[in-house]
C-alpha cells in the first residue's frame, strides 16, 4: 500500500504508523457527560466497510500525522491531507 | 523419449552432466531437468502424495503436479522442486522424494491396495478410538507417511536480496502478447519492465512451430527480445516470477543464481522485487488441462502441448510411440508439429464425432491414424514403475486396444488468470472456449493474449500491441502500434469434455493429491458441494501446483453431479503467490545477527574495552555488567558494582533514554496536558519527574523533563517507549491542539548521556566541567538542570538526577563526544575508584530505591496502582484523566505497588511469582497479584522484590505466599515499603 | 449415521455408495426459538451446545455463504490455553478441556492433536513475564512448564541458538496445546448439531432485524424474514456491520490477519512454536505443510487480503528463528478479517437491545476458543446469565474500566 504523503509524495505504508479513525474529536473534558463522551471517543468505532478517514503517522519520513481517505474493502486511497492545517 | 537428431532451443555444443537418484546422465544447456530426463529415457520421476503411485512428467511448465524432486543436497536441499522448471546446470544433483526404500519399489505404494477404503474424508470418520491413540499411534504414522520432500539439513548458506523498482508499464509474461505489449510501450518511450518466469523469453513462440512474417516464431521472439534489450527504457527480467499483486505494488522473485551450482561470489541466490508500476499488462498465457480417465496418471501420460514443447523447444521425443487424446484442435496441431519434428506420432483419438476437414486431411497426409468419437477408457503399464504400454479405447460402444508408450492428452486450455484474482476478482466462465477468463481485474492491470482467452497467434500479437500502446498512451506517451506481421492462425475448435464415464481404474483429477473422480462423488453424496467445501473435503487443488491442472476438471465434474452450470458451481479463489516462493527471499538479509538493526550506545567501544558483557535490550546492545578478572558469576560482579556506587562513585551510559526537545511559547501548557502533574510552573534550570497516561487512563511512560529556558524544555522517556511517546506527543500537538506554539524534535541520537552516582559523584563532575562551572549543592541543587561546558568547551547539559538513590548527575554532551566524556570521567574518578556499572546494577539500585521501571509500566497499571495517585493534578485536565476515573480503575482492590522481602532471608525471590493469601487455595479466584521485579540487595544482604498486590499499601507488614510453581518455589514473603534504602532521600539531596 | 472404522470399511466394500450428507441443507422456517447468525465454528458450536446441553432444539444457524467460509476456515488451527489474566485464562482452559473430548462428543475426527505449544523468550524480562503467565495458568488448572535454553534445544535443536540477534533463552511450554483440523471442527459441529435437529441454513444473509419496540424479535434475511425468541450474533469479522443494523456501535475495528502455508514436507516441526523476538508462529499440518503467521497488517480492512510488509516481516522472523527453512517455499497466503476489540479480549454478552446477544471481539484468537465460546454463548442464550468462565467478557467493561488487556497496549486494536 502506498500512502500519498502530502509532504513526501507516495511512500510505502511500512514507513507509516497507523492509528485509526480520524473522524473522532476529543470531547470537552469539562462537559457534564464527559464520562460517556470519552467512553465513545476512546472505545467506540463506526468501523465502516467502505470509505474510512484514518490517521497515519509518517514516522520514517516527515513525522507528520496524515489524514488518509481510504476504502476498507478495496484499500483504494482517495486522498490524504496533513493534520492541523499548514503548520 | 530420446533426443531428436536436431532442433530445439538447446545448445548442443554445451553438454552438461547431472545426476538423478545417484545415476549420472547428460543433457544440454537450455534443458530443464525434465527435458533432460526425458532425453535420457527416464520416465518414472516421482511418487504421489497419498497412494504413492508411480508418476512421470505431465507437463513442461510450472503446472507440474508429478515430477517433483529434491534438488541439490545438504543445507541447499530444495524439496518439491518441479523438474519441469528447474534449469539444467553442470553438476545438478536431484533425487526423487516421498518414497522408501526406492523410487521403483516404494513400500507405501501398498496404500493403493487399500485405496477403496481411503476415500475422500475417510480420516474424519475414524481414528477416534481410543481417544488417546490419535497423538500416540495414528497421527505419528500419518505424519510420517505424508509430506513430500525433506527440508534442508542445515542453515541456508545462500544470501537473498531485496530491491524496489518503479516503471510505467509492467508486462508480465514474455510470450507473443507480452513481447508486443512491451515493444509498443517501449517504443513509445514508457519505462517498461518485462518479466518472465522462464529463462528463455518467448513463451509459446519457442514451443510451437509457426511462421510470423517470414521467420519462424522462435526467431521472431529472439529478434523482438533483441530490440527490446536495445531500448534504454526497457528492462527485461527473465527468471523472474511476478507472484502477487498487492496494493500499489507487484511482488516478484528473480532467480538470480538458481541455474548455477552455487551463486557467484557476492551474488544472492534470489532477489525479491517490489515493483510500483503505473500500469501492468498480464500476458501469462494459458495452461492445458488433462482429461480425467482411468489410469490417466501413468508415467508416459502427458499434456499434449507439453509433449510438443519437448519436441520443439528441447529437441526431445516424449516417447517412441505417441498417441493423442483430445477434445480440441490445438492437440491436433501439436501432433502435426511433433510428427514434423520426427516424433513417432501414431494415433489421434478425439472425443468429437467430427473435426475440421483440414485437420483430418493433414493427419491422413502425415500417416496418423485418426479415431474420432473415441475415448480412452483405461491404460496398461509396466509391472515396475508403471510406465505406459497401452491404451484401452472405446469408439461408440466398441472397445479396442492400442499400443503406446506415450499418451499426449488435451482437454482444452485454462487461461492463467491467477494474478487477476489477487484483489478479489472472480473469473468468469466463457462457454465457447470452455474456460474461465478474467473477471474484475486489480486496478491498473489489463490482460492480453491467452491469459484472457485469446488463443490465435495473430490475435494474441495484436492484442498485446494494442494494450501496450494504450497503456503508454494513458500515461501521456505518444504511442504508435507496431506493425503486425502476418501469421498463420491455427484452428481452435473445442467441445467441452472432462471425464470419461465408465473408465477402468482410478481416474485422477488432482494427480499430486490423488483426488479421483470417485472422491468428488463422495463429496457430492456427503453434501460438500460448494466449491470451497469440495476443495477442502477432498484436498483437490491444494497441492503445490494449486490445482493448475485440476481445478476446472474438478468443478466441471461437480457441476455434472449437481446438474448446475460451471458458472453456478463457481470457482476457487486464486491467492498469492502465483508460484511458490522461497521463504529465504521473502526474508532477505534479515536473518541471524542482521534480523534487526543493532543500536550501539556512544560509549560502546569504551565499554567493550572495559570488558563489558553486553545484552540485547530492544534494539540496543547495552553493557549488562563489567566483570573483573576472577569474577566468575554475574551476581558477584553486580554486587561489587552496586557497592562501589553506594560507597564511592560509579558511571553508566544512559544515552538510550528517549530525549525530546520541546520549544515554543506554549510548551508548559502542552506538558500540563500530557503529564498528570504540572510543568508550566517548573522554574528554568530545574527538572521534574513526570508521569503520562494514555487516554484510557493507564500509565504510558515516566521520566524527567527539564526546563532549560523560558520556552525550551527537554524531556526524557524510558528507552522502551521513546518512539511511542514521541509519536504520541506529535499526535497531541498536530491533531489535538494544533493551536499550541510548540515544536518537537527527537534528539535521542544527538546527545550522549552518562550518569554518575555515588557520594563522590560531585567530586568527579567537578573535574570534568570547565573552569567556573559551579556544581556545588547551591550551584546545581537536587533536580537542577543547567547548560554549561565540559572537557574544555564541549557544550553539555548537566542534570542532577538520581535513579539509584545516590547523589547523582547525568551529563549530556553531543553524541560524538560521548566516548571522550566516558574516558574523561574515568580519569577524573580514578582516585575515587570510579566503577563502570551496567544495567544489572542499575536495576538493583532502582529496585532498592523502589522506583518503577518497564516491568511495572506494563500498560496494565494506573497511576494509582503505582503510587502516583497524589502526583495527579486536580486543577487541570490532562490526557487520560477522565477515563482514569472509571470505577474499574479506582477499585481499591486493584493490585498496587509495594515491596517484598523473604521471610527466610536465604530465599531467592523470583519475578512472575503470584501472591496468595496464606491458607487460601492456589487457584485463580485467590490470586492476589504478582512480583514484578526482584534483585539481590548487597545493601541488605538478601533478595528484595517489588510487586503489585491487592490493596498492597494497606498490607505492609503482612505475610503472603509467593507462589511460583513453574520454578518450583512456594514460600512466604513480607509486604513492605518499596523504598528499601534511604526512604527519605537524604543521600540524593546531600 | 454413526461414523466408525466399520462404516469406513463397509463403504470401502460398497464403492463408497452408502454415505449421506453430513448435514441437511435446511430451508428456513418462519420462526425459531433461537437464531444464531453466523455459520462458523462459534455459531455452530453454540447451536450444538444449546441443543445438547440446554435441550433447545428449535434453532437455526444462518450463514450468508457456506458454513466455515469465514475465519473458521482461514486460521492457523492452534489450540492453547496459555493466557495471563483472570478474565481470560479459566475460559480458555475450559475450552481446552472441551477440545480434549471433542471427537467423542461429536463423533467426528477433528484431529485435535496435543503436540504442545512453546512460546520462546529472549530476555530476562520476557522470562519473568512468561513465569507470571505460566503461574497464572497453573492457578487456573492448566499445565505449563518454564524451560531454559537447553530445554528448548532438546525439543527443537534446529532453531537458531548460535547466531541469533535475540538469542533464545528458553520458553514457556504447554504440552496440552497443539492444533486441530479447522474445517473438520466446523463440519463436526454442523453434523452433530444437525443430528439434534438444528437447521443449518446456508446462503442466507441477514440484512436487518425485526423489532418490537426496543426488542429484537427476528431477522430480515436474503431468504425472507425469520422470527426468533432470541437472536445471537456470532459473526466475528463482521460484528460491527451486523450490529450496526441493530443500531449498536461496538468497541471494535476490523483488521486483516494474514496466514501462510508452505509446500508439504516430511515432518520437521512437531508442535507449535512462537517466536518471542518478532511476530511469528509456526506449526506443521498432518499433510506436511508448514502453517505459520505473524502480526495483523495493522489498518482497518474488510478485504480478506494483506500486503507485502507483513509477509516479509513474517519471513524474516521465520528465517531468524529457523534458518534452514530458506529453501522451503511459501505455497499460499490469505487474509481473514478479525474483530479486533479495544482491549484484545472477546465479548460474550447481552446487548442493550432485548433479545439480541453478542459473541464477538475474538481478535486473532477465536479458533482455540471455539468450543468454550459456543458453550458460554449457549449458556447465556439459554439462561440469560453468563457462564462461570466467561463472566468478564462484558460489553460494558469499557465503560466501567474492567478491561482485559493481556498485552497492555490500551485502546488501539492494531497493537493487540
Amino acid at each position: 500500500m502506498r500512502i500519498p504523503c502530502p509532504y513526501c509524495g507516495a511512500r510505502d505504508a511500512s514507513e507509516f504508523a497507523y492509528l485509526g479513525d480520524a473522524t473522532l474529536t476529543r470531547p470537552d473534558p469539562a462537559a457534564p457527560d464527559a464520562d460517556e463522551a470519552f467512553h465513545a471517543y476512546v472505545y467506540l468505532r463506526d468501523n465502516p466497510a467502505g470509505a474510512h478517514s484514518e490517521w497515519w503517522y509518517h514516522s520514517a519520513g516527515c513525522r507528520r500525522w496524515v489524514k488518509v481517505a481510504r476504502d476498507t474493502t478495496s484499500h483504494a486511497i482517495a486522498g490524504a491531507e496533513l493534520a492541523g492545517g499548514a503548520r | 523419449m530420446s533426443r531428436l537428431p536436431s532442433g530445439g532451443r538447446v545448445d548442443r555444443a554445451r553438454s552438461l552432466s547431472f545426476r538423478f537418484d545417484g545415476k549420472t546422465y547428460r543433457g544440454f544447456s537450455g534443458d530443464t531437468l525434465a527435458s533432460a530426463l526425458l532425453a535420457n529415457q527416464v520416465r518414472l520421476v516421482g511418487r504421489s502424495f497419498k497412494y504413492h503411485r508411480p508418476r512421470g512428467i505431465l507437463s513442461a511448465g510450472p503446472e507440474e503436479p508429478n515430477a517433483l524432486v529434491e534438488l541439490r543436497s545438504g543445507a541447499r536441499r530444495e524439496p518439491n522442486t518441479r523438474a519441469t522448471v528447474a534449469e539444467l546446470y553442470d553438476g545438478l544433483d536431484a533425487a526423487s522424494q516421498n518414497r522408501w526404500p526406492s523410487l521403483a519399489l516404494d513400500a507405501l505404494s501398498l496404500n493403493g491396495l487399500v485405496a477403496p477404503f481411503l476415500g475422500a474424508g475417510f480420516y474424519y470418520k475414524t481414528f477416534m478410538w481410543p481417544a488417546k491413540f490419535w497423538e500416540s499411534v495414528y497421527e505419528p504414522a500419518i505424519r510420517r507417511a505424508a509430506g513430500l520432500g525433506r527440508a534442508a539439513e542445515g542453515v541456508d548458506p545462500d544470501h537473498y536480496d531485496k530491491a524496489h523498482a518503479f516503471c510505467d508499464v509492467l508486462v508480465i509474461g514474455a510470450g507473443p502478447a507480452g513481447l508486443m505489449a512491451a515493444l509498443a510501450a517501449g517504443r513509445a518511450g514508457a519505462r517498461v519492465i518485462l518479466a518472465d518466469e522462464d529463462f528463455l523469453a518467448g513463451g509459446r513462440l519457442n514451443s510451437e512451430v509457426a511462421r510470423i512474417g517470414d521467420e519462424p516464431s522462435h526467431a521472431f521472439a529472439a529478434r523482438t527480445v533483441a530490440e527490446l534489450a536495445s531500448l534504454p527504457n526497457v528492462r527485461i527480467m527473465t527468471r523472474t516470477s511476478v507472484f502477487g499483486i498487492y496494493d500499489g505494488e507487484y511482488g516478484a522473485v528473480e532467480r538470480v543464481s538458481d541455474h548455477l551450482a552455487t551463486p557467484a561470489p557476492f551474488q544472492p541466490r534470489q532477489r525479491l522485487w517490489k515493483i510500483a508500476a503505473k500500469r501492468a499488462i498480464l500476458c501469462a498465457g494459458a495452461t492445458e488441462r488433462p482429461i480425467v480417465f482411468g489410469g490417466n496418471d501413468r508415467p508416459g501420460v502427458m499434456l499434449a502441448g507439453s509433449a510438443r514443447s519437448y519436441a520443439n523447444r528441447y529437441g526431445v521425443a516424449a516417447g517412441k510411440s505417441v498417441a493423442f487424446f483430445a477434445n480440441n484442435d490445438s492437440a491436433w496441431t501439436s501432433a502435426f508439429d511433433m510428427k514434423a519434428a520426427g516424433v513417432n506420432v501414431t494415433t489421434l483419438i478425439d472425443i468429437r464425432r467430427e473435426v475440421a476437414p483440414a485437420l483430418a486431411a493433414r493427419a491422413k497426409a502425415l500417416g496418423i491414424d485418426v479415431r474420432t468419437d473415441t475415448q480412452v477408457t483405461g491404460t496398461t503399464g509396466q509391472p515396475i514403475g508403471g510406465a505406459l504400454t497401452g491404451l484401452a479405447i472405446r469408439t461408440g460402444g466398441r472397445g479396442g486396444r492400442l499400443a503406446a508408450d506415450t499418451l499426449a492428452m488435451s482437454g482444452g486450455w485454462s487461461p492463467s488468470v491467477h494474478l487477476t484474482c489477487h484483489h478479489g476478482g472472480k473469473p468468469v466462465w466463457q462457454e465457447d472456449i470452455a474456460a474461465f477468463v478474467p473477471g474484475r481485474t486489480p486496478p491498473g492491470l489489463s490482460v492480453a493474449g491467452a491469459a484472457r482467452g485469446t488463443y490465435g497467434l495473430g490475435d494474441t500479437l495484436a492484442e498485446g500491441a494494442r494494450q501496450g500502446s494504450e497503456a503508454a498512451g494513458d500515461l501521456g506517451f505518444t504511442a504508435t502500434r507496431p506493425d503486425l506481421p502476418a501469421t498463420e492462425d491455427t484452428p481452435a475448435g473445442i467441445t467441452a469434455f472432462w471425464h470419461v464415464q465408465g473408465s477402468k481404474g482410478p481416474a485422477f483429477v488432482d494427480q499430486q493429491n490423488d483426488v479421483t473422480a470417485k472422491d468428488l462423488g463422495i463429496a457430492y453424496k456427503e453434501g460438500f458441494r460448494a466449491v470451497e467445501l469440495m476443495k477442502r473435503y477432498t484436498t483437490l487443488g491444494m497441492a503445490t501446483d494449486q490445482g493448475r491442472t485440476s481445478n476446472v476438471n474438478g468443478l466441471a465434474i461437480m457441476a455434472e453431479l449437481t446438474g448446475a452450470s460451471i458458472m453456478e458451481t463457481g470457482t476457487t479463489i486464486f491467492r498469492p503467490p502465483y508460484t511458490p516462493v522461497s521463504l529465504g527471499v521473502l526474508g532477505g538479509h534479515h536473518r541471524g545477527k542482521d534480523f534487526r538493526p543493532t543500536r550501539l550506545t556512544p560509549t560502546h567501544a569504551w565499554a567493550a574495552e572495559q570488558g563489558a558483557v553486553f545484552i540485547e535490550t530492544g534494539p540496543w546492545l547495552r553493557a549488562q555488567y563489567f566483570p573483573k578478572a576472577g569474577e566468575t558469576d554475574w551476581l558477584t560482579t553486580v554486587n561489587r558494582e552496586v557497592k562501589a556506587v553506594r560507597a564511592s562513585v560509579g558511571m553508566i551510559d544512559v544515552s538510550t533514554f528517549g530525549k525530546i526537545d520541546l520549544q515554543g511559547r506554549d510548551v508548559g501548557a502542552f506538558l500540563d496536558k500530557v503529564y498528570i502533574n504540572t510543568f508550566s510552573t517548573l522554574a528554568v534550570g530545574k527538572a521534574r519527574y513526570g508521569v503520562m497516561l494514555r487516554e484510557d487512563g493507564i500509565v504510558m511512560d515516566d521520566g524527567t523533563t527539564a526546563r532549560l529556558g523560558p520556552e525550551h524544555y527537554v524531556m526524557t522517556t524510558t528507552t522502551a517507549n521513546a518512539v511511542k511517546v514521541f509519536q504520541h506527543l506529535e499526535f497531541c500537538l498536530q491533531v489535538l491542539w494544533p493551536e499550541l506554539d510548540v515544536t518537537l524534535a527527537s534528539v535521542s541520537e544527538q546527545w550522549a548521556q552518562i550518569a554518575i552516582a555515588g557520594p563522590r559523584a560531585r567530586d568527579v563532575l567537578a573535574r570534568v566541567v570547565d573552569t567556573g562551572v559551579d556544581v556545588s549543592n547551591e550551584g546545581l541543587p537536587f533536580m537542577g538542570a543547567i547548560e554549561r561546558t565540559v572537557m574544555g568547551g564541549v557544550k553539555a547539559r548537566l542534570f542532577r538526577l538520581s535513579f539509584s538513590g545516590e547523589l547523582g548527575y547525568e551529563i549530556a554532551v553531543p553524541a560524538r563526544h560521548g566516548e571522550a566524556l566516558a574516558r574523561a570521567l574515568m580519569t577524573a574518578g580514578e582516585e575515587f575508584g570510579i566503577t563502570p556499572y551496567g544495567i544489572e546494577a542499575l536495576g538493583v539500585m532502582r529496585i532498592e530505591k523502589g522506583h518503577v521501571s518497564g516491568n511495572e509500566l506494563s500498560g496494565q497499571t494506573s497511576a494509582g496502582d503505582l503510587g502516583f495517585g497524589k502526583m495527579a493534578s486536580t486543577k487541570k485536565d490532562y490526557i487520560g484523566r477522565v477515563m482514569a476515573a472509571r470505577p474499574g480503575l479506582k477499585d481499591p482492590d486493584r493490585p498496587a505497588f509495594v515491596g517484598f522481602k523473604p521471610v527466610d532471608p536465604s530465599q531467592r525471590l523470583r519475578a512472575g511469582a503470584h501472591f496468595l493469601t496464606i491458607g487460601a487455595p492456589a487457584d485463580m479466584a485467590h490470586d492476589q497479584g504478582y512480583m514484578t521485579s526482584v534483585a539481590h540487595s548487597p545493601h541488605l544482604g538478601h533478595w528484595i522484590g517489588l510487586g503489585l498486590l491487592k490493596n498492597g499499601p494497606a498490607r505492609i507488614g503482612e505475610r503472603v505466599r509467593a507462589y511460583d510453581p513453574v520454578r518450583g518455589n512456594d514460600f512466604e514473603v513480607e509486604v513492605c515499603s518499596p523504598a528499601f534504602i534511604d526512604p527519605n532521600g537524604e543521600r540524593l539531596r546531600g | 449415521m454413526r461414523y466408525s472404522f466399520l462404516s469406513v470399511l463397509k463403504n470401502g466394500f460398497t464403492g463408497q455408495s452408502g454415505w449421506k450428507p453430513a448435514w441437511r441443507d435446511a430451508a428456513p422456517k418462519p420462526a425459531y426459538d433461537v437464531i444464531i447468525v453466523g455459520g462458523g465454528g462459534h455459531g455452530l458450536a453454540t447451536a450444538f451446545y444449546l441443543a445438547s446441553e440446554h435441550g433447545i432444539r428449535n434453532i437455526a444457524v444462518l450463514e450468508k455463504g457456506h458454513i466455515g467460509s469465514g475465519n473458521a476456515g482461514r486460521n492457523t488451527t492452534i489450540i492453547r490455553s496459555n493466557y495471563l489474566l483472570p478474565g481470560n485464562e479459566p475460559f480458555y482452559e475450559w475450552s481446552m478441556k472441551l477440545w480434549e473430548g471433542l471427537e467423542q462428543a461429536l463423533n467426528y475426527n477433528a484431529m485435535v492433536s496435543q503436540r504442545g505449544i512453546l512460546n520462546l523468550y529472549h530476555s530476562d524480562a520476557q522470562r519473568d513475564a512468561y513465569a507470571r503467565r505460566g503461574n497464572a495458568m497453573r492457578l487456573a488448572g492448566a499445565d505449563s512448564e518454564l524451560l531454559d535454553r537447553e530445554g528448548v534445544r532438546a525439543m527443537y535443536p534446529f532453531l537458531d541458538f548460535d547466531n541469533a540477534r535475540f538469542p533464545i533463552q528458553g520458553g514457556l511450554a504447554q504440552r496440552r496445546g497443539g492444533t486441530a483440523r479447522h474445517d473438520a471442527v466446523v463440519w463436526g459441529y454442523a453434523r452433530a448439531a444437525d443430528q439434534l435437529g438444528v437447521d443449518i441454513v446456508q446462503n442466507c444473509e441477514v440484512t436487518g432485524f425485526l423489532t418490537e419496540g426496543d426488542a429484537i424479535v427476528g431477522v430480515e434475511t436474503s431468504r425472507g424474514p425469520i422470527r426468533a425468541g432470541k437472536v445471537g450474533l456470532a459473526v466475528a469479522g463482521s460484528s460491527s456491520r451486523v450490529a450496526q443494523q441493530a443500531g449498536l456501535r461496538l468497541p471494535m475495528e476490523s483488521h486483516v490477519l494474514q496466514a501462510f502455508v508452505s509446500e508439504g514436507l516430511k515432518p520437521l516441526v512437531d508442535g507449535v512454536i512462537t517466536f518471542g523476538a518478532g511476530h511469528f508462529y509456526i506449526s506443521q499440518s498432518d499433510k506436511g505443510g508448514l502453517v505459520f503467521g505473524g502480526d495483523i497488517d495493522g489498518y482497518n480492512s474488510y478485504a480478506q487480503r494483506g500486503n507485502l510488509p507483513v509477509v516479509e516481516d513474517v519471513a524474516e522472523s521465520g528465517m531468524a528463528l529457523m534458518p534452514r527453512i530458506g529453501r522451503l517455499r511459501l505455497l499460499r497466503m490469505w487474509g481473514g478479517i478479525m474483530d479486533m476489540s479495544m482491549d484484545g479480549s472477546p465479548i460474550i454478552d447481552r446487548t442493550p437491545r432485548p433479545g439480541l446477544y453478542l459473541n464477538s471481539g475474538w481478535c486473532y484468537g477465536g479458533f482455540k476458543a471455539t468450543p468454550a465460546s459456543g458453550w458460554c454463548f449457549a449458556h447465556l442464550l439459554a439462561t440469560d446469565t453468563p457462564h462461570a468462565t466467561g463472566t468478564a467478557f462484558k460489553l460494558d467493561r469499557f465503560r466501567t474500566g474492567h478491561l482485559i488487556d493481556e498485552k497492555g497496549v490500551g485502546a488501539q486494536p492494531n497493537l493487540h
